[in-house]
């Protein structure tokens, strides 16, 4: 930590904090853990949890038939490694908007990012006939920077600057927007919105290892640049313009974090389609478990969404049995609640 | 009627009140100069997309504009008065009806809220129809009743569940638009998973049903929407002293003596039974309760978005998006909510400019 850096309130606490919040990060590792190794062993097919591990660990084994290993190491583990990666670039976006825009109810879905990536897609698929994902991924990325930032004026304009109220209205009013677009290209060609449906729903089936690859990069990529504005964001917390006397560039920093952001959340829509809620809880969550201070937020935000979206998964997996249901529905009837009972705690005010 | 003080032709200058009073019945009151002719004007506008519609809407018989008129009451040649009653006069009422209840709804919901980016399609009654309407078409929940039924319960019960969920030792109008946001992605997730759930016909005909859409309406739609007009737009408009000083904020309003709560839910009441009842008759329809208050508002230069002005534009908005819709891209007939998401993009980004120009103003 260096002078210029605002020291976070939680930090002065001492080491008795550090360690708390170690045990917090460590716990939640192993609980991500855990969960993976449940969303393994889940599904219509029930497999236990010792012929998992040896499907993982020693695949000859004779207990492992060809059946099991095809599905464990085959369709559900690119499907955890869905969840795993798209529920931290969830939580690790949505942690950066509410630092950034210091307001609660920050959310890659709430405000318009993921719809304006769908948008993106969309219009890659369906009027350029891009079907490969790494000709889409731009148009998603610019869709989704397009959005937060179109989402981020209106929602700024008038007295006050960005309350809550004003970027939450924003947000659905681009994403009601782009909705309609998106829905008026998806209803000309049948074939379109075949695609749009099932990808819309967001779900983390069917991809493959290929598609994890391409996008791993730019997921990659975004968090760094997202993790290494955790200092910034801090200074952030304590208002403009005491950030800009501890010697932040604003606007350098609003354009990394926005990058990120930009990247985080058009990466992972381009993959299982707009997932709302996830980057809105978590960060909430942690917040009270680590403190506000962003260098430990950040990185437990990485650790514990996956777990969420994991967690949202294996439900929708088992209430439904056999038929399964979107992780994006029960992400969102998780989550719904959460928000609305965040909205009647307490006044809004900024973070 | 007489009017007693009359600003004779000064009354051009719109800022200018006229009081009237009139002998019998024994009714006084100020009318706004400017209201009241943007009013008039607005009224004859709607009137002539009206006729233009019926004039030239879908399929390729042209009404002759002077059969127009005499159509509509049921004189002229057979062929006008077959193509005008049977034909265009039914979606051209559909059209007229939504329009007017989006628009006076839009701004009920702005007025309450204070915020005008707030209408029905943000604040989860658009989402619960949609979600209520999908279930039918794709589960066969609710057989029996007709999508225009499972729309109104949808859009009715999300509207009830705001307020109750919003409901805190009274409510006010942030957490209501707070809440109408989580209830409408609650509502949008449930509907994308049953599009995705659908077979493919199933899907188109969610989906042209979520976009907002005016074929194949017919009477059935136009009535009761027209009925729920008949009824709340002069209540609506009866509301409009204390729905003015809503405006004003909770503290101010109850201090003027406005029963602040009982004002807000009989308001919301009437905006959220209006948006019902349009998006179960066109579906949901965007932007048009969006815009027309802000259209409105500044066209008669209020203080708060007005309901009466806000109707007629609503009106007059889909009813020239629909004849768009219907002609502007030959064979291919559009739905209507395509148009007017199209119409949205450049009012957002015209209520950006505005917000630039103003600098920190409201």
């Amino acid at each position: 930590m260096t002078l210029s850096t605002a020291p976070p309130p939680a930090v002065a606490a001492g080491t008795g904090r550090t360690a708390r919040r170690t045990l917090v990060l460590s716990v939640a590792a192993v609980v991500l853990v855990l969960l993976c190794l449940a969303s393994l062993a889940v599904g219509s097919r029930s497999i236990p949890l010792d012929t998992v591990v040896r499907a993982l660990w020693d695949p000859a084994h004779p207990a492992v038939d060809a059946e099991t290993e095809a599905i464990v190491r085959g369709t559900r583990a690119t499907r955890t490694l869905v969840a795993v990666l798209t529920g931290a670039a969830l939580g690790l976006a949505g942690a950066v908007m509410q630092g950034l825009t210091r307001n609660p109810l920050a959310d890659p879905g709430l405000l318009g990012v993921s719809a304006g990536a769908a948008f993106g897609t969309v219009v890659a698929a369906g009027l350029l006939g891009l079907t490969g994902l790494l000709g889409s991924i731009w148009f998603a990325f610019g869709g989704a920077l397009a959005a937060a930032v179109a989402v981020y004026l209106l929602g700024s304009r008038g007295r006050g600057g960005a309350s809550p109220v004003k970027l939450a209205l924003a947000g659905v009013a681009v994403t009601a927007l782009l909705d309609s677009l998106t829905s008026g290209i998806a209803l000309t060609d049948p074939e379109a919105l075949d695609r749009y449906r099932y990808w819309s729903a967001g779900s983390l089936t069917g991809h493959d290892g290929a598609t994890l690859a391409r996008v791993a990069p730019f997921l990659a990529a975004g968090a760094l640049l997202a993790l290494s504005a955790a200092p910034a964001l801090d200074s952030i917390a304590l208002g403009d313009d005491v950030a800009t006397s501890l010697g932040r560039r604003l606007g350098a920093v609003r354009t990394r974090a926005a990058l990120a952001v930009t990247l985080l959340t058009g990466a992972s829509v381009a993959v299982t389609g707009p997932i709302v809620f996830v980057g809105l809880v978590v960060p909430h969550l942690l917040r009270s478990l680590v403190g506000p201070g962003h260098r430990w937020l950040l990185p437990g935000s990485m650790l514990v969404a996956p777990g969420v979206l994991l967690a949202a998964d294996i439900l929708g997996r088992v209430v439904a049995r056999p038929q399964e249901i979107d992780v994006s529905l029960v992400a969102a009837f998780l989550g719904g609640p959460f928000f609305i009972a965040l909205v009647r705690r307490r006044r809004m005010a900024g973070l | 009627m007489r009017a007693k003080t009359v600003e004779a032709m000064e009354a051009m200058d719109t800022t200018r009140k006229v009081a009237f009073r009139l002998d019998r019945p024994a009714v006084s009151g100020t009318v706004h100069v400017r209201t009241a002719l943007v009013g008039l004007a607005l009224a004859a506008v709607t009137f002539l997309v009206f006729c233009g519609t019926v004039a030239f809407g879908s399929g390729g018989y042209t009404v002759p504009l002077t059969q127009v008129v005499p159509a509509l009451w049921g004189g002229g040649d057979t062929a006008s008065l077959f193509v005008v009653r049977e034909l265009r006069l039914p979606r051209a009422s559909v059209a007229l009806a939504a329009g007017a209840a989006f628009g006076a709804a839009g701004a009920v919901f702005q007025s309450v809220t204070r915020n005008p980016l707030a209408s029905p399609d943000m604040l989860g009654i658009t989402q619960g129809a949609g979600a209520a309407v999908a279930a039918g078409m794709v589960l066969g929940t609710g057989a029996g009743l007709g999508t225009q039924d499972l729309g109104l319960a949808g859009a009715l019960t999300a509207g009830v569940l705001v307020y109750a969920l919003a409901w805190n030792r009274g409510t006010t109008g942030y957490r209501i638009v707070l809440v109408g946001v989580g209830v409408s992605w609650m509502g949008l997730s449930l509907t994308y998973h049953l599009l995705s759930r659908a077979e493919l016909h199933q899907a188109q005909k969610v989906l042209g049903w979520l976009v907002g859409n005016l074929n194949d309406r017919g009477w059935e739609h136009a009535r009761p929407t027209a009925l729920a007009l008949a009824a709340l737009l002069p209540t609506l408009l009866l509301l409009g002293r204390l729905r003015r000083t809503l405006m004003l904020g909770d503290e101010v309003a109850a201090g003027l003596g406005t029963p602040v709560q009982r004002t807000r839910l009989a308001l919301l009441l009437c905006g959220t039974a209006l948006a019902a009842f349009a998006t179960a008759a066109a579906g949901p329809v965007l932007f048009v309760a969006l815009a027309s208050p802000q259209i409105a508002q500044r066209l008669t230069r209020a203080a708060a978005p007005p309901v009466a002005a806000a109707a007629l534009t609503g009106a007059s908005l889909v009813l020239v998006s629909d004849l768009v819709a219907q002609r502007a891209f030959g064979s291919l007939m559009l739905p209507v909510g395509v148009v007017t998401g199209v119409l949205g993009a450049p009012f957002l980004l015209w209520q950006l400019a505005r917000a630039n120009r103003a600098g920190s103003g409201g």
